[in-house]
């Protein structure tokens, strides 16, 4: 088989759209284009049915019913509205959120934001292996504590948080628990009941689905969550999300979550190994190599890799015939390293040395081996440039430099 | 991030990488910037002691492809001009030549303060020679 360049490893980031998802939303831009909330005739209703199938198909992938689904423009607004319309429904019970250091930036800033307004919020940090520590979660609770937020997987380092029993401390504590399960969902399992949240956020284009489509998972008993809308109007989605709906959008989101629930095992069983042999092919060739996260509590599918001495922008400069980010896609706009890797206690250097690669259902064999020959040869000739490596292997210590800044 | 050709040339074809004898007394070491910043440039310069002129220049740079074109392009206008020559390079000419955007300037003021730091690295060996103090200006092992 004859492999594509530029090699696309950044499944992170976006995900093509399976082309068994794009067809099923075809239909509804010119025939059957109704909109769901016309109630009087064929054409509003057939677009009502079609979204309640997909409502369907998105419940049955993380073990809800139907009715506790909202479909949502992404994972972002997905997060805005958990987040503040808990906040406002429960101002009178209570102001404190208990929140991560790593999360993305649709929760932290979102959190900013009702700092701003009054609430106060806990950024637990993250141990070396990128997980919260559940006594200091815990420790961090009061009598005024409302939300827990926590992310299923990290979208840098794809490590995975200990959801269930932060759960169980949720439940136990009479406190709402929301997770950000966008990188999650369809990759590995996603039970409600099982994690015990009591709201969840997942992104379509996550899941090769089309963009600008999510949903938000939204639990109705043991306790019935409420919440404030965050965008007003007709009253759409339970009167928690108005808008008319993206019935193409959420036709194509729920084939998608249909298609993850139906090949995750065999994709994930794949992928690991690709992801394995990833790792183990750059490891044999390179020196000074460091996985970010922890190995054993990560998505399947994804590797955030240091290559020690080597500056990240001129290593994606070298493999410019592969997509893969160094940071997340979120923070290439600032030149500050990334702050998941630096809450990892990796010292700025690293952060600015790391590679993160996502794989996904169209990685082949012959695209990872490419890799590593591809990575082996740019990391190569970019140590030889390397005063830090020189240095490093003269047997200096690097942390006792002084170094000459302005 | 665009890059202009000028830079993806010296990135795959960077000139005079490599090193110098450091404790030569005709080498002079200028060691900038720090990994904490994502940018280290070691730029070595070795003066002919008749002539005066900078017969070779090396360079090894941990940072962006714009760091590595400004310190390569460094090592190239370098070599064949005398000591006096070398500090008047502006960082402002390697800018123009390597056509960097202003986000990337910083790397052009790095690669002129390793040249400074390597002249007067060497300046430093001549003066010690003649008994005159050594001064400080780049980056030392262990305090």
């Amino acid at each position: 088989m004859t492999m594509k360049l530029p090699i696309y490893m950044d499944y992170h980031a976006t995900t093509p759209a399976d082309p068994r998802v794009v067809e099923a939303m075809l239909p509804f831009f010119t025939q059957q284009f109704g909109n769901a909330a016309s109630r009087n005739h064929a054409f509003g209703w057939e677009a009502e049915e079609a979204v309640e199938n997909a409502r369907k198909q998105v419940a049955d992938l993380i073990g809800a019913s139907a009715k506790e689904v909202i479909f949502t423009s992404g994972a972002t607004e997905s997060n805005n509205l958990a987040i503040k319309g808990v906040a406002e429904m429960y101002r009178e019970k209570g102001n404190h959120i208990i929140t991560c250091v790593t999360e993305h930036k649709a929760v932290i800033d979102t959190c900013k934001k009702l700092e701003k307004q009054g609430a106060r919020v806990t950024y637990l940090p993250v141990q070396k292996d990128g997980r919260i520590s559940l006594a200091e979660l815990r420790a961090a609770i009061t009598d005024k504590t409302i939300l827990i937020t926590i992310m299923t997987a990290n979208n840098e380092i794809g490590v995975l948080q200990p959801i269930a029993e932060i759960g169980a401390i949720a439940k136990e504590k009479g406190i709402l628990f929301h997770t950000d399960a966008v990188q999650a969902v369809g990759k590995v399992p996603v039970n409600v009941n099982e994690m015990k949240v009591d709201l969840l956020s997942l992104s379509a284009h996550k899941m090769y689905g089309p963009k600008g489509v999510g949903a938000l998972y939204v639990r109705r008993r043991n306790p019935r969550v409420l919440l404030s809308e965050q965008i007003s109007g007709g009253g759409h989605e339970r009167g928690m999300r108005s808008g008319t709906l993206n019935v193409p959008g959420i036709v194509g989101l729920g084939k998608a979550a249909e298609l993850c629930r139906l090949e995750m095992a065999a994709d994930t069983e794949r992928l690991s190994k690709l992801r394995d042999r990833l790792n183990a092919g750059l490891q044999k060739n390179l020196d000074e190599l460091y996985v970010n996260g922890s190995l054993e509590h990560r998505l399947p599918h994804s590797l955030n890799i240091s290559f020690a001495y080597v500056e990240g922008e001129s290593l994606l400069m070298g493999i410019n015939d592969v997509a893969v980010s160094s940071g997340s896609a979120c923070t290439s706009a600032s030149l500050e390293p990334s702050y998941v890797l630096k809450a990892l206690g990796a010292g700025d250097d690293l952060a600015h040395s790391s590679i993160r690669f996502g794989l996904g259902r169209w990685t082949t064999e012959e695209e990872v081996d490419y890799v590593i020959d591809k990575l082996t040869n740019v990391v190569r000739r970019l140590r030889e440039m390397s005063p830090l490596y020189e240095m490093v292997k003269e047997g200096v210590d690097l942390s006792k430099m002084q170094w000459v800044t302005h | 991030m665009a890059y202009s050709n000028k830079v993806i040339d010296h990135y795959e074809n960077p000139r005079n990488v490599g090193s110098l004898p450091k404790n030569s007394a005709d080498v002079g070491t200028g060691l900038v910037g720090a990994p904490e910043c994502g940018d280290v440039m070691k730029l070595q310069v070795l003066v002919n002691p008749e002539t005066g002129i900078i017969d070779d220049a090396k360079f090894k740079t941990f940072g962006c492809g714009s760091a590595i074109a400004s310190s390569s392009l460094a090592t190239e206008w370098l070599k064949g001009k005398t000591v006096d020559q070398a500090l008047a390079i502006k960082n402002t000419d390697i800018v123009a030549e390597l056509s960097l955007p202003p986000v990337k300037i910083h790397c052009s003021v790095l690669a002129e303060d390793a040249i400074k730091a390597a002249i007067a690295d060497y300046k430093s060996k001549q003066d010690k020679d003649k008994g005159v103090p050594a001064t400080a200006g780049h980056a030392q092992p262990n305090a």
